[in-house]
């Protein structure tokens, strides 16, 4: 479904990712991690077009993408959510699902049908009618989901969406991102939550200082010391091995 | 949009058309007239900056490129006014998409874009000002001939209602905006641009779309103006007092809603004539209230007089009325 | 065509013109450097200020020159006092707001002098205006080559306030990072209106320098504050020496279009410079990429 080839994206001197190579099939939910600052999102802006690979190419069905618009990228059937969530604050919860559902549907009865039918599925609602700067973080989070749902994507690109969250919201919103899948939509996802990524994800890309360092099912890669490293430094896997390591 | 959402546009509209059966003074008619074309201005920047949250500080260039279109056409090139006046719209409307276009492609926005919409007036004002096509600092003036067919009339009644007319076709069609997939698009670029964009908003086509649209309405209140007082010049119609005055009408009104920009004039021509009349003929002090007003506004009542309407009837109307104006 | 004497007293009457420039577009830059904000009042309130030199020249009998010394402080508190109790509450932290409220402010007071003073257009008679220094081929005037000297004086003061004192730490801290200055414990309100005092500050030194060779009506300050967003747009936003270099090119670049194209379309040179920076290259020739 998705293919990135080589891609490097430069800022003035700081490689931000490079050579970044990972392929997502249809249908699969792909995790993508790694350490902070390792590239994840910059990565995810080159998917969903908000910057430009300096090198190499993002493949999307098959097609290249890599210079097209990030609302040109929206209608093939990509959708992002942001990391940090980015509401229209202005707006009530469902007009805000509605612009997503726009997309694909011009009358605005249609859209807004459709907005209140994702958010329900997300679990907004009794929110619905609420202004979305009166929700709450978790709440906020939903909203990115299905603000990107009602575009009807083929690929979804969640950016931490479970970041900030408690453990029992966590748990409840897990569900929501099988049944999304299990409808036929393809997951990308970047998250810092291991424990939901060994719950959810079936292939895992390991991204540290730009570079894809590992790639495999998630319970493979946390043993793979070159990941452990990443995240904890150099000759952390020898000691957790020898067990020196204390909690 | 159904035939329902605009009902109360044409309740109001019809009640405001009997207004000349019975004020037929001069000076009141002139007033209204006056107001009302100062209202269809500021609905015009209403849609941009409103609806889009892009705030020009330059609305003179399209009032004035509709002012200056339709004298020239009739002067220079005897053209029939009523062709002039639809030229002249659109004239206003190739005016906000080549600003627009230039601007918001190079990713203008806020303060800056402000500034660039602030100088393309000034600019044309120079130009309007020493080319000899457009009079020089003499100005243009349409020649007196009262005929219908010739946009002019008899009674300043007649002219009401046309001026009427237009504002109650902008604002119907600010009521299509709000419920159509442009309008929230055009609301979503205003709140959040990248949010937008990922939701496959093609934000610059929305924003041209406004600001073409914005710019027509406006210049199509230059062109009233023209054909109102049969005069134009410079600093008349290119003048900062136009995009004042557009600016403020909406902010006084209520931001972004259909009947902001019309109350908001009447609002403040209301107050302006209120304080002429209390402080003598001062020049510059009705501007002077106007001005603090915005501050006020500003500070204490950010969605305007309907906004402040609005917080009034919640406490006896307490199920959620979500529709605005 | 022209004689290489007559462009060359343009271009040092550009000069001496576009180091007031420069003054003036030195209150407008610092306040956006720190308070990142374009303040539309900056124009009445130099017209106010103009106002007030010709006031006390006229009640008081008080030389523009001297003037300086009794109307900087009071131009520095009024704009502390703007700062602190009008623009900052009056716009709850938005930009747009502070926007529309810095215009509303530049409206009432432009009209506030109009109903004031009236329209008329007022100089001041003093026995040096018209007096003219010989440097060679050219003859300058003089009070104009005194308001060169002491707008570049001016901001060389301004430069070094901000890198030397503890003020200047601390607004250069709030210009950063506000938030981290905060927590530090700068009152960043405090800096904020400190910063606007000193740019209306800046406007009455600049109005004390013009007023010997200039005019005054209720809306001259339209006309300069247009040239000023154009330099600090050229300078870079917040840049002290672009805002310098800026005033200078512009003032230049306004006497020689002055004198290829007649004045009325001789402003039109520096709108097309603004609006193509603008387009072009917001960040300035001088400012750092936002």
């Amino acid at each position: 479904m998705l293919e990135v080839q080589n891609a490097t994206k430069r800022f003035g001197g700081l490689v931000a990712v490079n050579r970044a190579s990972l392929k997502v099939a249809a249908g699969s939910i792909t995790g993508l991690i790694g350490p902070n600052g390792a590239g994840k999102t910059t990565l995810f802006t080159l998917i969903s077009g908000f910057e430009r690979p300096t090198e190499g190419r993002v493949l999307f069905q098959g097609q290249d993408i890599s210079r097209d618009e990030p609302h040109i990228r929206a209608r093939h059937g990509i959708a992002r959510t942001f990391q940090i969530v980015q509401p229209f604050a202005g707006l009530s919860v469902v007009e805000n699902i509605a612009v997503g559902a726009h997309l694909r549907h011009a009358k605005r009865a249609d859209a807004m049908a459709r907005a209140e039918a994702v958010g329900h599925r997300v679990g907004l609602g009794p929110e619905l009618g609420k202004s979305a700067a009166s929700l709450t973080v978790a709440g906020r989070k939903r909203l990115e989901l299905a603000r990107a749902l009602a575009t009807e994507p083929k690929l979804l690109l969640l950016d931490e969406v479970l970041a900030g969250l408690n453990p029992s919201e966590i748990r409840d919103i897990i569900p929501v991102i099988h049944a999304i899948r299990d409808e036929g939509v393809t997951i990308l996802m970047i998250e810092h939550v291991m424990q939901a990524v060994m719950n959810l994800c079936e292939q895992v890309y390991v991204l540290a200082q730009g570079l894809i360092i590992a790639e495999g099912p998630p319970t493979e890669v946390c043993d793979n010391p070159l990941v452990v490293e990443a995240y904890l430094g150099v000759g952390a896997a020898e000691r957790l091995k020898r067990g020196s390591v204390h909690a | 949009m159904t035939f329902r959402d605009i009902v109360p546009i044409i309740i109001l509209v019809a009640f405001l058309a009997l207004v000349p059966v019975f004020i037929t003074a001069n000076t009141v008619l002139n007033f209204l007239v006056f107001t009302l074309i100062v209202a269809l201005a500021a609905q015009g920047w209403n849609i941009l900056g409103g609806f889009g949250g892009q705030f020009s500080f330059g609305h003179a260039a399209f009032f004035g490129t509709g002012a200056y279109a339709a004298a020239l056409l009739q002067a220079r090139l005897g053209i029939n006014p009523w062709t002039a006046f639809a030229i002249g719209s659109a004239a206003g409307g190739a005016v906000g998409w080549v600003i627009g276009y230039l601007s918001f492609r190079s990713g203008l926005r806020g303060s800056y874009f402000a500034l660039v919409t602030l100088a393309f007036a000034e600019v044309l004002r120079i130009l309007a000002n020493a080319a000899t096509f457009t009079g020089g600092a003499a100005g243009v003036l349409i020649k007196l001939d009262v005929r219908p067919e010739n946009f002019q009339f008899e009674s300043r009644g007649a002219f009401f209602w046309i001026a009427l007319a237009l504002v109650g076709a902008v604002l119907v069609l600010t009521r299509w905006i709000e419920r159509s997939r442009f309008g929230a698009q055009l609301v979503a670029v205003r709140e959040n641009e990248a949010a937008a964009k990922a939701l496959g908003v093609d934000t610059l086509r929305v924003k041209l779309g406004a600001i073409t649209l914005s710019g027509a309405v406006t210049a199509a209140a230059g062109c009233l103006y023209a054909q109102y007082f049969l005069y134009v010049d410079a600093n008349i119609a290119y003048g900062t007092w136009i995009s004042v005055e557009a600016i403020l009408a909406p902010i006084i009104g209520g931001l972004g809603t259909v009947l902001g920009p019309l109350v908001g004039a009447v609002a403040l021509h209301g107050l302006g004539e209120i304080t002429k009349l209390a402080a003598g003929s001062v020049p510059g002090i009705d501007l002077m209230v106007f001005g603090a007003l915005l501050v006020v506004a500003v500070a204490f009542a950010p969605d305007g007089i309907l906004g402040l309407l609005r917080r009034l009837r919640r406490p006896i109307r307490s199920s959620g009325v979500s529709g605005h104006a | 065509m022209y004689s290489p004497a007559i462009i060359a007293e343009a271009v040092v009457n550009g000069l001496m013109t576009g180091a007031v420039y420069a003054l003036i577009a030195l209150g407008l830059t610092l306040v956006y450097g720190v308070l990142h904000i374009i303040n539309f009042a900056h124009g009445a309130l130099l017209t106010a200020a103009m106002f007030a030199v010709w006031s006390v020249y006229v009640v008081f009998g008080l030389d523009p020159y001297l003037a300086i010394l009794p109307l900087t402080p009071l131009f520095f508190g009024l704009g502390y006092a703007l700062q602190r109790f009008v623009i900052g509450p009056a716009s709850h932290g938005s930009d747009s707001n502070i926007l529309l409220v810095t215009l509303g402010l530049s409206i009432a007071v432009e009209n506030a002098l109009l109903a004031g003073f009236r329209s008329d257009t007022r100089t001041l008679n003093t026995d040096y205006g018209f007096q003219v220094v010989e440097i060679g081929p050219l003859l300058l005037s003089k009070p104009r080559l005194i308001g060169f000297g002491a707008a570049v004086l001016v901001t060389v003061l301004l430069w070094l306030l901000l890198s030397r004192t503890d003020t200047g730490k601390a607004i250069r801290a709030v210009a950063k990072e506000k938030l981290g200055a905060s927590l530090v414990g700068i009152n960043v309100a405090h800096v904020y209106a400190v910063t606007f005092g000193l740019g209306c500050a800046c406007l009455a030194v600049a109005a004390c320098l013009l007023m010997p060779t200039f005019y005054v009506n209720p809306r001259i300050g339209q006309a300069f504050v247009l040239v000023a967003f154009t330099i600090v747009v050229l300078g870079g936003m917040g840049s002290i020496p672009g805002a310098l270099f800026g005033g200078l090119f512009i003032g230049v670049v306004e006497s020689l279009c002055g004198l290829f194209l007649g004045d009325s379309l001789g402003q039109i040179g520096i709108f097309l410079i603004f609006i193509l920076v603008l387009l072009v290259r917001p960040t300035g020739l001088f400012g750092a990429k936002a």
